[in-house]
């Protein structure tokens, strides 16, 4: 009996383990057949080329659109971490009227369709001259990566010891002084883990993307996948494809098992205390 | 010296501070307020805005009020005919409010029971534990669009792995058009959306139920429960606020995709969501104004389910208590 079960639990382990990883190991195995060889489900390669890889990098402007999912993801972290923590510190340790009403608001931006303010964006963005541009889509992307950031980080200054503030206040310490000097050095965790949610967020964003920008040159990673075609409607490069995406996910994968713990707690921070 | 007039003076300089406090508060705040008015809040009163318009895509600026003509429109051609127009009798709309909520409902239905069943698992304690909970976070880290088309060549009619294997097994016959068929395509939708957000919620529930005292499931192992009577006696009501409130997060999700059906199942009248009928009508085929109104009502339907929500979970939640 005891054994009939611990073998069903196995069954039921390897089965969650499978599911979960056998669609990115049959992409991987994908990239790497060639000619007719793509059109044979076979589990392994079996002569793997990196034929897809160089086709893809050499081949229309995937290298400038990897540059482009990096600049606007980094800029996106880094400005949202910075109006997050000082806005996190304000949330967190200063009493004011509305401040509740603020952080609900805040949360509740987090929940909006964003299609629901596309058409305003759009108009937005022409009217600055933004069309088209990497700038555009780091603005728009603040609508989802701000709220987030606002809230995790506001929750775990909330929960850092009082006596190290008070004591820099007895001392004269202005606000901006705690924060960069005493909260700063503490928050290292929180802003790791918001910063890599942050990262993740905009390196996958697909709806601004595909409608701020219009040419080759000026997509991120995401679109240019989805864009991805052959010569013909009916000649879909599998290969390149399937070359692309691993080449964008992996370093993601890797981010992720590495900083797993972190984001994991990440996670929970923002989705169980909202 | 008295004491007196050292706490005055404490007082006074307090009461200072703290209206230095609170103005440095609101310099803090202004930056972060200042960019989500200006991409949120300002976008959307625009959006609202163009729903009651004629705008149109090549000339934004060329636009009249039209009222609601857009929601609802009754023309009386000379014939004498009435003609009734609008997005509340679009039928391409109704179609898609209605393939979101099937999609919503049956996608978060799944990754809760699922998740649930994989966070229980992950909560056992065996030999290689971390293994299995580093493989669930990969269909989580994975881009939407890249599990679409990971997916999307799984599924494939001709050379997809997917038919190939449940041929040989014998379960099925002919190889099934997965993706172009009216019957499956939305099968094949929440098949890669279960796959990519049950982690996400597995992940959630398993924090819960790391938070439980160990001592309570012993007390019960004590009196006698058996391991199914502790997760609904016990396990259950403990984390139901917990899974509540991702249930709550993940359905406000569901309500709003795009990305994954508009890359998996292009042009399909049954998986087009909500999202996808605004953004087409907005940009692609010159109904800016049409499209503003649709991406009005989604975010009314949305804004009408998170409130409706909230209330009847705090009810439930204090009920529960």
């Amino acid at each position: 009996m005891w054994l009939l079960k611990r073998t069903a639990f196995y069954l039921l382990v390897g089965a969650i383990v499978l599911i979960a990883v056998f669609p990115f190991y049959y992409a991987i195995v994908t990239s790497l057949k060639s000619g007719t060889e793509l059109f044979q489900a076979g589990p392994w390669p079996k002569e793997p080329s990196l034929d897809n890889y160089r086709n893809v990098l050499a081949e229309g402007a995937f290298l400038r659109n990897l540059l482009n999912s990096l600049i606007v993801s980094g800029a996106v972290v880094a400005l949202s971490l910075f109006l997050g923590v000082t806005a996190a510190y304000a949330l967190a340790r200063i009493r004011f009227r509305g401040r509740s009403a603020l952080l609900f608001a805040i949360l509740s931006v987090s929940m909006f369709p964003q299609v629901a303010v596309l058409a305003g964006l759009f108009e937005l963005v022409r009217l600055f001259g933004l069309y088209n541009s990497l700038v555009a889509l780091i603005f728009s992307y603040m609508i989802f990566t701000l709220p987030f950031t606002v809230w995790v980080l506001t929750a775990f200054v909330r929960d850092l010891p009082v006596e190290v503030e008070e004591a820099a206040i007895l001392d004269g310490a202005t606000p901006w002084i705690i924060i960069t000097r005493i909260f700063l050095p503490l928050m290292w965790p929180a802003l790791a883990t918001t910063g890599l949610l942050a990262f993740i967020g905009a390196w996958n964003e697909f709806l601004f993307a595909l409608t701020f920008t219009s040419n080759d040159a000026r997509r991120t990673v995401p679109v240019a996948i989805a864009l991805l075609s052959g010569n013909s409607q009916f000649e879909i490069p599998w290969g390149n494809i399937m070359a692309a995406s691993v080449i964008v996910t992996v370093p993601l994968v890797v981010l992720v098992l590495i900083f797993q713990r972190k984001i994991v707690s990440g996670l929970t921070a923002g989705g169980v205390k909202g | 010296m008295s004491a007196q007039p050292a706490g005055a003076a404490n007082r006074r300089q307090g009461s200072r501070l703290t209206r230095q406090r609170v103005r440095s508060a609101w310099l803090f705040l202004a930056p972060m307020l200042l960019v989500l008015a200006a991409a949120a809040g300002w976008p959307l009163a625009r959006t609202v805005y163009f729903s009651f318009t004629d705008a149109s895509l090549s000339d934004l600026d060329a636009r009249q009020w039209v009222g609601l003509a857009n929601y609802v429109s009754v023309l009386r051609m000379p014939s004498g005919r009435v003609i009734y127009d609008g997005l509340l009798l679009d039928p391409a709309w109704w179609g898609a409010v209605w393939n979101t909520l099937r999609f919503a409902v049956v996608s978060v239905t799944c990754e809760t029971i699922l998740g649930m069943v994989v966070a229980l698992v992950l909560n056992a304690e065996f030999p290689g534990r971390g293994i299995v909970r580093a493989a669930i976070l990969i269909p989580w880290a994975i881009p939407t669009i890249v599990s679409a088309k990971m997916w999307q060549w799984m599924l494939n009619d001709q050379f997809g792995i997917i038919n190939v294997v449940l041929i040989n097994l014998g379960l099925i016959d002919t190889k099934i058009a997965w993706i172009a068929s009216a019957d499956t395509a939305m099968m094949a939708v929440l098949i890669v959306d279960i796959w990519k957000t049950t982690p996400f919620m597995a992940l959630l529930i398993l924090a819960a139920l790391q938070m439980l005292p160990r001592e309570i499931i012993e007390v019960a192992r004590l009196d006698g429960a058996n391991p199914w009577q502790i997760f609904w006696r016990v396990t259950l009501p403990l984390i139901r606020p917990a899974v509540m409130v991702a249930v709550i997060f993940r359905a406000l999700d569901a309500l709003r995709i795009f990305d994954l059906i508009y890359v998996l199942t292009p042009n399909n009248a049954h998986t087009k969501s909500m999202s996808v009928f605004a953004r087409e009508n907005l940009f692609e085929f010159d109904k800016f104004a049409y499209g503003s109104a649709a991406s009005t009502l989604l975010f009314l339907i949305l804004a009408l389910l998170t409130i409706l929500t909230i209330r009847i979970g705090r009810i439930s939640l204090e009920g529960g208590r």
